[in-house]
C-alpha cells in the first residue's frame, strides 16, 4: 500500500489541475491553428506573437460576456449540467499516470494523483461516461427541441460506445492481470507495448474514443448543420466553456490512456528509461507527454480528414461492427492466454481477425447499383 | 426532347476490393493529404497591412472624368441613369457654359448605397465620363454620407487617374458629333 501523504497528494491535483486547464485553453489554440494550416489558411495570428495569446483572450471573453439564463428553462438542472460536465471529465484524471510509476517501489513519488488504485481503469471509464449526465441534463433542461434532440444522440451514442471502449481494453487487462493503470505499465515495461499485440483492439479503443469524446467524425450531439449548436445551444458565457472543457479534459484524458494502455505510458524502447536517475524520470515524462501530446494532435487531425458520420451509420459502427469484432477480438485473446500462446500469436490473431472480418463484410455487402450521368428527363433509370 | 441513346453514358462505382473494404487505408491515405496541405504555403491575404491584388476590371467606386482641361467631361446625356437598373444616378442638366457641348451636369448624384456596381452606367457613356475604379474600400459612417454628388466623383478622378489599375481610357474630352459615325478612339496606354 502506498503511504498517504495529504501535501503531496494536495499539490499534484494543484498542479495537474493548473495544466489540465491551461491544456484545454491551449488545444482550443492548436485545434484553429491546425484547421487553419490544414485548409492553407494562417489561423489566430493577431493577439500576442502567433496568437499564442489567444487563449487568454477567449478565456477573458468566457467570463467577461453576459451569463444568460433564458426564463423558459429549469434552473437547477440548467446550472448543474455545466459543473457535472467538467467535474466528471476532471475526476477521472485521478487514476490515470502522468509520469514515470513502479510499482513495486511504492515509496518513490509517482507521477499519479491516486496511485495504486485497483480498480484504476474503471474509475476512469466510470467517471467518464457519466460526462453524459452532463450533455442529457443540458439538453433536457433548456427546454429546446435542438438541445433535447442533440442530448438524446449523445445519450445513445456514448452507451454504445461504451461497449466496444470496455470490451477492446480486456484483453490488455487479461494479460496484464490489474486494472491498475501502473501495473498495466508494468506489463508493457516488461513484454513490449501492448499496440503490438493488440493492434485490433487499439484501433477499436481509438475509435470508441473518439466517439466518447463527441469527437469528428462522431460530433453528431453538436452537429451544426442540423441542430444550431447541439445539447449547449442555450449556453453562454462560462457555462459554455465549462462545457468546452469537459469536452477538452475528456480529449486529455483518452490520450493519455492511449499512451497508458497501449503505448507503454512512460515506457521507451532500447532501454532508453531504465533507470531511476533524474535524468530518466526526466526522459520518462517528456515520453508519456509527447505520446499524449501525439494523440491530442492525432484527434485534431482526424478532426480535419475525416467527415461526420449519418446518424444511423453511427449506431451501425457501434452495434454491427465493433461490439461483434471486439467480442470475437476478446474470446480469441483469451483462448491464446489461456493456451499461453507466444505474444506474436496475438499481433498475428488480430491481424487476421481484422482481415477476416473485412472480407466477411465485404461478402454481405450488395453489389454496388448501376447509375447514369446525363439528362435523365422523361427516361426511367435503370436500377 | 428525349435524349438520343447514344448521348447516355452508363458509369458504373469502382470496384471495391478488400483493401478497400479495409477503411484503414483509405483513412491513412486522408490523413496524409490533410497532413501534406499543413505544409504548403497559406494563401491568406493579410488584408489591412496586404492590400488585395484586383483584377483590372474590377468596378468599385465610380469616378466622374475630367477632360484636358480639368473641366467635367460628362455631357449630361442621361443615358447612364436610363441604363442603370438600380436607378442610384441622379443628373440635373444645364446649358452649357463652354462651347463644345450644349449641356452639361449642373449636379451629378450617384446614391453608392443603391448602387450595385454592375458597370452599366460605364457602357452606356457615349463620352466614357463615368467610370468605375478599383476602389473597394468604400465606407461611411452614414447614408448621406454615402451620396456621392459631382465634387465627390470628380475627386475620386483626381484620386485615381493616376492609379496603374485605373487607366484614363480615353484621353480626348473632344465630343464626337451624334449625326457622324463614331470617331476612333485611341487606345489606352
Amino acid at each position: 500500500m502506498t503511504p498517504f501523504h495529504f501535501w503531496t497528494t494536495a499539490i499534484t491535483i494543484a498542479v495537474v489541475l493548473f495544466v489540465v486547464l491551461h491544456v484545454v485553453a491551449y488545444m482550443i489554440l492548436v485545434e484553429r491553428k491546425v484547421s487553419a494550416w490544414m485548409q492553407d489558411r494562417l489561423g489566430p495570428n493577431r493577439v500576442g506573437p502567433w496568437g499564442l495569446l489567444q487563449p487568454i483572450v477567449d478565456g477573458a471573453k468566457m467570463f467577461l460576456k453576459e451569463d444568460i439564463i433564458p426564463s423558459h428553462v429549469d434552473k437547477v438542472f440548467y446550472i448543474l449540467a455545466p459543473g457535472v460536465a467538467a467535474f466528471t471529465a476532471l475526476v477521472a484524471l485521478a487514476v490515470v499516470p502522468f509520469g514515470p510509476t513502479d510499482p513495486s517501489q511504492p515509496e518513490r513519488y509517482q507521477f499519479v494523483i491516486a496511485p495504486n488504485i485497483d480498480i484504476g481503469i474503471l474509475w476512469t471509464f466510470s467517471t467518464g461516461s457519466m460526462a453524459v449526465y452532463g450533455v442529457i441534463l443540458g439538453g433536457w433542461s433548456s427546454n429546446n427541441k435542438y438541445s433535447l434532440l442533440g442530448s438524446l444522440r449523445s445519450s445513445a451514442q456514448v452507451i454504445s460506445y461504451e461497449i466496444p471502449l470496455g470490451l477492446s481494453v480486456l484483453g490488455v487487462i487479461l494479460y496484464a492481470g490489474s486494472l491498475n493503470l501502473e501495473r498495466i505499465i508494468d506489463w508493457q515495461v516488461q513484454h513490449g507495448w501492448n499496440a503490438l499485440y493488440h493492434p485490433l483492439a487499439f484501433l477499436m479503443f481509438v475509435t470508441a474514443a473518439f466517439a466518447e469524446c463527441n469527437r469528428l467524425p462522431f460530433d453528431l450531439p453538436e452537429c451544426e448543420q442540423e441542430l444550431v449548436g447541439g445539447y449547449h445551444t442555450e449556453y453562454s458565457s462560462i457555462k459554455f466553456g465549462l462545457f468546452f472543457l469537459g469536452e477538452y479534459t475528456h480529449m486529455i484524458t483518452t490520450s493519455l490512456l492511449f499512451a497508458v494502455l497501449f503505448c507503454g505510458g512512460w515506457h521507451l524502447p532500447f532501454g532508453l528509461t531504465d533507470g531511476n536517475e533524474w535524468y530518466h524520470t526526466a526522459l520518462k515524462l517528456v515520453s508519456i507527454l509527447g505520446k499524449t501530446a501525439f494523440f491530442l494532435f492525432f484527434y485534431v487531425w482526424v478532426r480535419w480528414t475525416l467527415p461526420r458520420f449519418r446518424f444511423d451509420q453511427l449506431m451501425g459502427i457501434a452495434w454491427k461492427l465493433l461490439i461483434p469484432l471486439a467480442t470475437v477480438n476478446l474470446v480469441v485473446v483469451m483462448v491464446l492466454r489461456e493456451y499461453e500462446a507466444p505474444l506474436w500469436a496475438l499481433t498475428a490473431a488480430s491481424v487476421a481477425l481484422f482481415v477476416g472480418a473485412t472480407a466477411f463484410a465485404a461478402r454481405q455487402t450488395t453489389p454496388p447499383v448501376i447509375r447514369r450521368t446525363g439528362n435523365i428527363h422523361g427516361l426511367p433509370t435503370r436500377v | 426532347m428525349p435524349i438520343a441513346e447514344k448521348d447516355v453514358k452508363w458509369v458504373e462505382p469502382p470496384k471495391l476490393g478488400l483493401f478497400d473494404y479495409l477503411y484503414v487505408p483509405a483513412v491513412v491515405t486522408g490523413l496524409m493529404t490533410t497532413a501534406r496541405h499543413m505544409f504548403q504555403k497559406p494563401v491568406t491575404q493579410q488584408y489591412p497591412e496586404q492590400e488585395p491584388d484586383l483584377p483590372p476590371n474590377y468596378r468599385g467606386v465610380h469616378r466622374l472624368n475630367r477632360d484636358e482641361q480639368g473641366r467635367v467631361k460628362c455631357v449630361a446625356c442621361y443615358m447612364c441613369a436610363t441604363a442603370c437598373p438600380a436607378h442610384c444616378i441622379d443628373i440635373v442638366a444645364a446649358p452649357s457654359p463652354w462651347p463644345d457641348r450644349e449641356k452639361y451636369p449642373e449636379t451629378f448624384v450617384i446614391d453608392e448605397l443603391r448602387c450595385i456596381y454592375c458597370g452599366m452606367c460605364e457602357e452606356a457613356c457615349p463620352v466614357d465620363a463615368i467610370e468605375l475604379t478599383s476602389l473597394y474600400d468604400l465606407t461611411g459612417l452614414s447614408r448621406e454620407e454615402m451620396i456621392f454628388d459631382k465634387e465627390k466623383l470628380l475627386s475620386v478622378y483626381d484620386q485615381t487617374k493616376n492609379s496603374p489599375k485605373d487607366p484614363v481610357r480615353t484621353s480626348a474630352g473632344r465630343l464626337s458629333v451624334a449625326s457622324e459615325p463614331p470617331r476612333e478612339t485611341p487606345k489606352a496606354s
